[in-house]
């Protein structure tokens, strides 16, 4: 049995494993160690990091189902809000080193380019999400409505998702595989809806 | 043609000199463990650089040779640079038949010695709007076209890469139809600036750039010019090609760099020059109008893209 507490204790390392990445890439990018098309690599590398957390933040709920794991749902919120961060690095580095602020490039990209367009719809949909994750914000919206808001996360994961399927040119093994596990994940969850023993109202 | 290299060196000259760099190469990493193994290039670049068109810079060995797209090794840029070291690009023949007075296999060594192998300083873009400068070492497709004797009847040219999946690990997996198939127009393939290359920078086709011998069309996107080749074919009809078979709303068969032809993935109107942090603006037929745009006054480029 985990408790809250093991949880929360393994929060520290688990701030400065997830951080590092960004640090790392940031110091290579800036001292031309990211090989040979460095932008392209920084983006790739912030994306994928990306949809790999809002992976991981779906499967943490799926986990705390689990008795023993029960407390693992407190590693969430600061996941979430990491996936959150590695998107605004990853949109920054499109919009800024890729595109040089060339806005209306940007805009016509955004609405020609289903990948594109894929992608930023799931960055929209992340910004109420990071905005309304303090404790706080739960108090003032209410539990319910929160959870409402937060249901946003089915959208996004599918979106990121498929923003990876769709610009990959061949080999799409790797994005079906994330996919597949969002997709198990999101059936998961409707099995049990479906199985929840109803309450008498 | 400004950035058309134009020096001829007869194919003993080119042999030589591939041996004086190895021998120089050799040297320079006896001399310096720390300095890039590629130093030596340093001291005959000019013969390259004075082609050069005054907007472009060579790229480096080291850029050309470690960021490929070449599938039959993996899908990531990285790759071929990786997995290729079991690859044996000697012995090598290439089949010629289809539409030709008589079909029959060359020897590559019978064929490079009744050629005359040029510099060629082309610009290379791919479709996923990025480029590179390359020095290419080949010679004219069209003199191996003259050797193969194609008859009147043949209106296309199809190229057909090695299929090798034990020295090739990205054949194992089916990421597209292999082997890997490319196509010309007759006349393209006859154009001067369309040439099989043998070599880069002096050294030998490397394997992860197509050895030992690949096509460069230089007005096209960077999937035209097939590498490894291994078949060439002549056909009344046009030959179907691996990426427009896979991705046709994608990909066509003629892949014209053309800065007004949309791709669903990547703006074509501005493509990234791999070494510089600012994006430059794409040149129609990538900058060969003047020596290409005739072959296709007659054709809709935004309809046969």
């Amino acid at each position: 049995m985990f408790s809250t507490r093991n949880f929360n204790r393994s929060k520290p390392v688990l701030f400065i494993l997830i951080l590092f990445p960004s640090l790392l890439w940031a110091y290579q990018f800036v001292n031309g160690n990211l090989g040979v098309n460095p932008i392209e690599k920084l983006m790739d590398e912030l994306g994928l990091m990306a949809l790999r957390l809002i992976i991981i933040t779906l499967m943490i709920t799926t986990l705390s189902n689990i008795k023993p794991l029960k407390s693992i749902v407190v590693l969430r919120r600061m996941i979430g809000l990491f996936a959150f961060y590695y998107v605004c690095l990853h949109f920054s580095t499109y919009i800024v080193l890729d595109h040089f602020l060339d806005i209306k490039f940007i805009i016509q990209d955004i609405i020609k380019r289903p990948f594109i367009t894929f992608g930023f719809i799931s960055f929209l949909f992340l910004i109420p999400l990071a905005s309304t994750s303090t404790n706080n914000m739960i108090k003032r919206l209410g539990f319910k409505l929160w959870k409402k808001i937060h249901y946003l996360i089915y959208p996004v994961a599918i979106l990121a998702s498929m923003h990876f399927y769709v610009l990959v040119r061949a080999d799409k093994t790797e994005p079906v595989i994330y996919m597949g596990i969002i997709i198990l994940l999101l059936l998961h969850r409707i099995f049990k809806r479906l199985t929840r023993p109803q309450l008498v109202q | 043609m400004k950035i058309l290299g134009s020096e001829i060196t007869p194919y003993k000259t080119y042999l030589n000199r591939r041996k004086f760099i190895k021998g120089s190469l050799a040297s320079a990493m006896l001399a310096t463990v720390t300095s890039s193994a590629f130093a030596n290039h340093d001291s005959d670049l000019s013969i390259y650089t004075k082609n050069l068109n005054e907007n472009d810079k060579l790229n480096s060995y080291e850029e050309i040779t470690t960021y490929n797209n070449f599938y039959e090794f993996g899908t990531h840029k990285k790759h071929p640079h990786l997995n290729s070291g079991n690859f044996k690009p000697r012995p090598w023949t290439i089949k010629i038949d289809g539409l030709v007075k008589k079909p029959q296999t060359f020897d590559l060594e019978k064929i490079l010695s009744n050629v005359t192998i040029e510099d060629r300083v082309y610009r290379l873009r791919c479709v996923e709007a990025w480029s590179m400068v390359i020095p290419w070492q080949g010679f004219q497709l069209s003199e191996l076209i003259k050797m193969a004797e194609p008859l009147s009847s043949a209106k296309y040219v199809q190229f057909v890469t090695v299929f090798r999946p034990e020295e090739m690990p990205g054949q194992q997996k089916r990421t597209i139809i292999w082997p890997y198939r490319e196509g010309l127009r007759m006349d393209e393939a006859m154009n001067p600036l369309t040439i099989l290359a043998t070599g880069l920078y002096g050294h030998e086709m490397p394997n992860q750039n197509g050895a030992p011998i690949r096509l460069v069309v230089p007005w096209k996107y960077g999937f035209k010019s097939i590498k490894s080749i291994v078949e060439i074919r002549f056909l009344d009809t046009q030959p179907e090609t691996s990426w427009e078979t896979l991705a046709p709303w994608e990909y066509g068969f003629y892949a014209n760099v053309n800065p007004n032809v949309n791709h669903p993935r990547w703006s074509q109107g501005t493509e990234r020059r791999i070494g510089e942090f600012k994006r430059r603006e794409t040149l129609m037929f990538n900058g060969y109008e003047e020596e290409v745009a005739h072959l296709y006054k007659d054709l809709d480029l935004t309809k046969f893209y």
